[in-house]
Order: structure tokens, then C-alpha cells, then sequence
């Protein structure tokens, strides 16, 4: 059970021993001690390991993984897990704004809220945020699921795709092309799927969210909704 | 007075409303959307023909064309990077995606570049394994987009170009247009097949110098700082462009005039935004050199280069390389006359068809439609711009060692005149007899 301390050794040794690990590694749980905001920890990881992170991240904590799990317990600067492919970033604490921004896979978990532009141009990634997330969240989505238990700011969705959004609490404005959907039985089923990934399962009802998806009005150019651009 | 014993007044067309500001108008009202087309500008910009180069004379040796040395190769990213781009000759081939183009026109592409010893780049859809094949350099592009992106191509490139702009459209997204949304695109964008696919115009993730350079760590760091980083920004404000990219950590400064082409963009966008690629690459150096960064983080030029004279001309005026986009798929056979009548179908002639955002290119090259694309042998396509490349290259070290340079490094902005008083001002080299630079403080 490696452990890297980041107070005597450099962020470039400790990127370099966690991408060096192969599909095979034994050294499977490692924790990294005094990340004191550090950017780009554990940034492109390609193995199924477990990173344990014992404080606070700066940007881009995560960003590319693939594989690996990551918990960071604290919270997570700019762009938590961007462009992650696959895997789990579990942030304990609260994470800034684009969080899991562009992500192609996985499931990127925060406990606190998230900030503006999370998961703006998802394309495939879950993420669950257990609190509220901040203005233009999901802009330009392209598919993944999006979870929030607390509360949406503006422009929700904007100029949506193919992500599909469940928020539980207030939303204080839908963005250009984004609208709320009917809650069918599939929707409940991953909706709840992605609960019980988040360790939330039989505590959040899913009857209480509401799903946002896109109008698809705006899929090829039209200039009669040139006022929506 | 039936009879008129005077001639009447010649017709006379408007000057501001031309011919092509008509149709125009009458286009725009009858269809109520405004003009999409690819490529760059076509209005007459004061561009490198406005320079002319000084041979030697009384006061320089030239050196002997057939006989002594005239060095071409450029290393780029010598900055941070531990594997610096090494090419044999400083003309690169600009980002250009799989999306807008064919993938056999990539193809081509990669094969050609990779014969005349350059490299060619990827573009807002991703690296396809054809690219990537026949490609020996290859520049991959991290864009707003994102389509494509991820850690394996990262790392399989042998660097990589951050895209802030580009000339076309300084400030502006893209579009590619769903008629050209094939499967296979819609896969590698992970997008519905027929939509319009938009590219964001900003970044998801960063905002601002500050943040770039934390981003410029990021890629670093996932690509054990082996790969050269560059930074494309269209030529707008050159000096402040370039002195953040350099404060950004960048190893690269990639800009592009406004004669640079796109795959589709607003005609209005690709004609009014931006600057001529002439005014650009000075106010650039002289931040470089104001920063003691010439040389050190390396300079590309696109947006318009044609021959081996812009080359040479682009050189002197400080670049350490230039990029070519529009030229190389004329090489490829963009635009060729032996299409004429297809392009006269398509209400076009050929040398001015630009629609490549409808995927219809008769020349296979700006399409996704098989039949079309498969026109393209990608092997004798690449071939001519391999052909292209090199004829640039000796047109270049002709003017070169004329200069009495032993390296197209050495020409420098003292080898240079103007024609023009613009292009001396916005060149900063003096009108030709004179020693006169408009603009220079005393």
C-alpha cells in the first residue's frame, strides 16, 4: 500500500508511478498525503486502482482517468475529472466550477455542491452531486446522466443534446433548448441505479426529481429560432 | 421629341453596391440565413507579393545554388518538451479535421507531409487511425470541442496544439453541418447521426491566461512532459496573444492570419474579423524579443502562404516556420479545373468553390459522401503534396542563398522592402528606395 507524501516528494514522481501502473498491478491502493491544493494529481491514471487523496485538490484533479478510483477527501478546484473516460472520482468535499467537463465515461460523485459549468459537453459521463450545482451546468451536453439533489442555478442544459438531467431541488432557469420531460419507469430505473452507485440508495426518493432533456429544436439551423442563439 | 439627339448616360453601377453586395442581399432575403461558406478571405489584403526580397550585391555574396548548403530543418518545442518536433523543412500542414474533410484526403495528407519530412495535424474531430498511420509527425489538436478527445491519442501524438483561434474566425465557434455527419463521424463525436454539430468558441475548463497555464501542467503532466505544446491563436492582437501564450508556458506560438481558411464559417466572420497575416508576425517577434523568447518558444505562420517566396518572406520577418492549409488541398487537387463541370452544376466555377460545408466537393476531398470521397487516391494525392512541398521549399532556399544565407533562418527583416506603404508600415521594413518604415518612431 504505496503512500506518496506530496510535502517530500514531487507531483511529477507521484504522476509518474500511478501512470506507469499496468492492468495487472498489485499495488492497487495507494494514498497521497499533503496534496495541499496541488493541480493535476493523479491526472491520466490508466489502471484499476484505488487513490485515496487525504486533503484538498487544486484544477484538474483526475482529469482524463480512466480505470482508477480516486476519493478526495476534501475539495476539488477547477474541473474535477475533465475528460475522465472511465472510473470513479469521489470527492468528498465540494468541487469548483466545470466539474467532470467534457467526461466520456465513469461516474464522478461529489458530496458538497459543484459550481458553475458542471459537466458542461458531457459526453457519457454520470455524475451524482449531493448538493447544488452552479449556472450553465450541462451546457452543450452530449449524453451521460447528470444527478443533483439540491438545486440548479441559470441557464440549465443550455444548448443540451443528448445528456439527460435529474435535479431534485429548484432550478432557477432552463437554458436555450432544454425543458423538462416526463419521468417514465425507465427514467426512475437509472435514475435510482445512479443513486445506488452514489451510496444513496434507499435514502433519496427518485419521485421527488424532475428530468431535463433537450427540446432538439435547435439539432439543425433554423433562423426562425435565431432569438434562442 | 420622339426623336433624342443625345446619347444617354452610360449605366452606371454602384461602387458600394456591387455586383456581389447584390446578390447578396437579394441571397440573405430569400433565404433568410446568413452565408456559410469554407476557406478563408478572398478580399484583396495587403499580403507577402507586397514584399520583395533584396538579392545580394556589392555589399553581399550570394551562395552558389547547386553547390553550397542552404539549411531547411526547424526544431519546435525546445522550450520545455523532452521531444522536440524535429522537421526537415519549416512548412507544416495546418489543423484540418476528419469531419470537414475525408479521411482519405487525411490520408493523404499524412502521407504527403510525411514524405517531404513536416508533419500535419489533427483538427475538431479527433485522430483517426489513418492520420495517425501515415503520419511520421503529427500535431494533435486540443480544441473547445473536445470531439475526440482523449488520453491514448494524447499520448500517441507527437505533440500537441491548444486552440485558442484561428485566423477565419478569431472569437468565433464552428459548425459542421449535418448533411456531413456521417456515421462514423457521429461516432467519433459521440453525437447524434444529421444534427448540426457546433464547437463551443471557449473552453469548458479554463478561462483566461492564468488558468491555461495550469491547463498547459495538466497535458504535461499526463504526457510525462515528453510532447511539445503549441498554442493557435488568430492574429487579432499578435503582441498581447503572444506575450500571454509565452506567460502561459506554451513552446509554440501558432498564428494565424485572416486569410487563413475554415471548413464553414460566416462569410461575414471570415471577412471582417481579424487581421492580415503581414501585420501580424512582427508585432508577435517583437514581443518575443521583448520577453527574450525568439527562437527559444518558436513561431508558426499561416493564412495564406502560397509558394516558396511567402515562405521565405515569412522567415525573414522572424517565423520560425509557416503552416499551410488551403494550399496543400489545392496540391491534393481541391478546386481542380478537370471538375469544372460538376462545379458549374453546383452554381460554381472551378477555384472559387468554398461551400465544403455541404459535402458535395466534386474533388472528394471536403465530403463525406463514399462515392465522392472515394475520387481521392489518397497515395497520389499525397504524392503531389509531397511534390508541392518540396518545389516550396527549393523556391525558398533559391531566394534564400540569393540573400547569402546559408539557412532559411538567417533571412531577416533587413533583406526585405516594401512595395506598398501599408504593407512597409504593417511589415515594418522600408518602402522599396526609400528608407522610409511609416509608423516607426525616431
Amino acid at each position: 500500500m504505496p503512500v506518496v507524501d506530496l510535502a517530500k516528494s514531487s507531483l511529477r514522481e507521484l504522476n509518474a508511478a500511478l501512470q506507469q501502473l499496468g492492468p495487472t498491478t498489485n499495488e492497487t491502493d495507494w494514498t497521497v498525503l499533503n496534496p495541499s491544493g496541488e493541480h493535476a494529481i493523479a491526472a491520466g491514471v490508466d489502471a484499476p486502482v484505488t487513490v485515496t487523496i487525504a486533503g484538498p485538490v487544486g484544477y484538474f484533479c483526475g482529469g482524463m482517468n480512466k480505470l482508477a478510483t480516486l476519493v478526495v477527501e476534501g475539495s476539488a478546484g477547477q474541473g474535477v475529472g475533465e475528460n475522465m473516460m472511465s472510473g470513479l472520482i469521489h470527492v468528498k468535499g465540494d468541487a469548483s466550477q466545470s466539474a467532470g467537463a467534457t467526461g466520456r465515461g465513469g461516474l464522478l460523485i461529489v458530496e458538497g455542491n459543484a459550481s458553475a459549468r458542471c459537466g458542461i459537453s458531457m459526453k457519457g459521463i454520470d455524475i451524482v452531486v449531493k448538493g447544488g450545482i452552479g449556472h450553465l451546468s450541462a451546457f452543450m451536453g452530449q449524453s451521460g446522466r447528470l444527478v443533483v439533489f439540491g438545486e440548479a442555478g441559470e441557464a440549465l442544459g443550455d444548448s443540451l443534446y443528448e445528456a439527460r438531467l435529474y435535479v431534485r431541488g429548484p432550478v432557477a432557469g432552463l437554458g436555450a433548448d432544454c425543458i423538462e420531460k416526463e419521468m417514465r419507469d425507465e427514467h426512475r430505473q437509472e435514475l435510482f441505479d445512479l443513486i445506488k452507485a452514489a451510496g444513496e440508495a434507499g435514502k433519496v426518493d427518485v419521485g421527488e426529481f424532475r428530468r431535463y432533456g433537450s427540446a432538439r429544436k435547435l439539432y439543425n439551423f433554423n433562423i426562425d429560432n435565431v432569438d434562442a442563439y | 421629341m420622339s426623336e433624342r439627339d443625345w446619347l444617354p448616360t452610360t449605366p452606371r453601377k454602384s461602387a458600394t453596391f456591387d455586383d456581389y453586395a447584390l446578390s447578396e442581399i437579394r441571397r440573405a432575403a430569400a433565404t433568410g440565413i446568413y452565408d456559410i461558406r469554407g476557406g478563408g478571405s478572398k478580399r484583396r489584403l495587403p499580403n507577402f507579393d507586397d514584399l520583395l526580397l533584396l538579392g545580394a550585391s556589392m555589399t553581399r555574396y550570394p551562395l552558389e545554388g547547386y553547390r553550397e548548403k542552404c539549411g531547411t530543418e526547424v526544431t519546435l518545442g525546445t522550450r520545455f518538451a523532452k521531444n522536440p518536433l524535429k522537421l526537415a523543412i519549416p512548412i507544416t500542414i495546418a489543423g484540418m479535421s476528419f469531419g470537414s474533410l475525408s479521411a482519405q484526403a487525411k490520408e493523404a495528407l499524412g502521407r504527403g507531409a510525411s514524405l517531404a519530412g513536416t508533419s500535419t495535424t489533427t483538427g475538431d474531430g479527433g485522430m483517426t487511425p489513418e492520420e495517425r498511420g501515415q503520419s511520421r509527425h503529427l500535431v494533435y489538436q486540443y480544441l473547445p470541442s473536445r470531439y475526440g478527445m482523449n488520453p491514448d491519442d494524447l499520448r500517441r501524438a507527437d505533440a500537441i496544439e491548444i486552440v485558442i483561434g484561428q485566423g477565419a474566425k478569431p472569437g468565433g465557434g464552428g459548425m459542421l453541418l449535418g448533411q456531413k455527419i456521417s456515421d462514423r463521424v457521429a461516432q467519433m463525436r459521440n453525437l447524434p447521426k444529421g444534427i448540426d454539430q457546433r464547437s463551443a468558441c471557449r473552453h469548458p475548463d479554463w478561462t483566461g491566461a492564468d488558468d491555461l497555464e495550469i491547463k498547459i501542467h495538466e497535458l504535461r503532466e499526463i504526457t510525462n512532459w515528453e510532447k511539445p505544446i503549441y498554442l493557435k491563436v488568430g492574429a487579432s492582437r499578435p503582441y498581447y496573444d503572444t506575450a500571454l501564450a509565452v506567460k502561459s508556458g506554451a513552446d509554440v506560438v501558432v498564428l494565424d492570419g485572416m486569410q487563413g481558411g475554415t471548413a464553414a464559417t460566416q462569410e461575414v466572420f471570415i471577412e471582417h474579423v481579424g487581421i492580415p497575416l503581414l501585420s501580424a508576425i512582427r508585432p508577435a517577434v517583437q514581443a518575443l524579443q521583448d520577453l527574450g523568447m525568439h527562437r527559444k518558444v518558436q513561431l508558426i505562420v499561416s493564412g495564406g502562404i502560397r509558394n516558396g517566396a511567402d515562405v521565405a518572406k515569412a522567415l525573414a520577418l522572424g517565423a520560425d516556420a509557416v503552416a499551410i492549409g488551403t494550399a496543400a488541398l489545392t496540391a491534393l487537387g481541391d478546386n481542380d479545373p478537370q471538375w469544372e463541370a460538376e462545379y458549374e452544376r453546383l452554381g460554381t466555377t472551378a477555384g472559387a468553390y468554398d461551400d465544403w460545408h455541404e459535402g458535395k466537393d466534386p474533388a472528394g476531398i471536403t465530403t463525406q459522401t463514399p462515392e465522392l470521397a472515394a475520387r481521392l487516391d489518397p497515395v497520389k494525392a499525397g504524392r503531389r503534396l509531397a511534390n508541392y512541398l518540396k518545389v516550396m521549399t527549393l523556391e525558398a532556399q533559391t531566394l534564400a542563398r540569393a540573400c547569402g544565407k546559408n539557412h532559411l533562418h538567417n533571412l531577416e527583416p533587413e533583406d526585405l522592402v516594401a512595395l506598398t506603404i501599408e504593407a512597409a508600415a504593417m511589415a515594418r521594413v522600408p518602402l522599396a528606395g526609400t528608407e522610409w518604415i511609416p509608423g516607426q518612431r525616431f
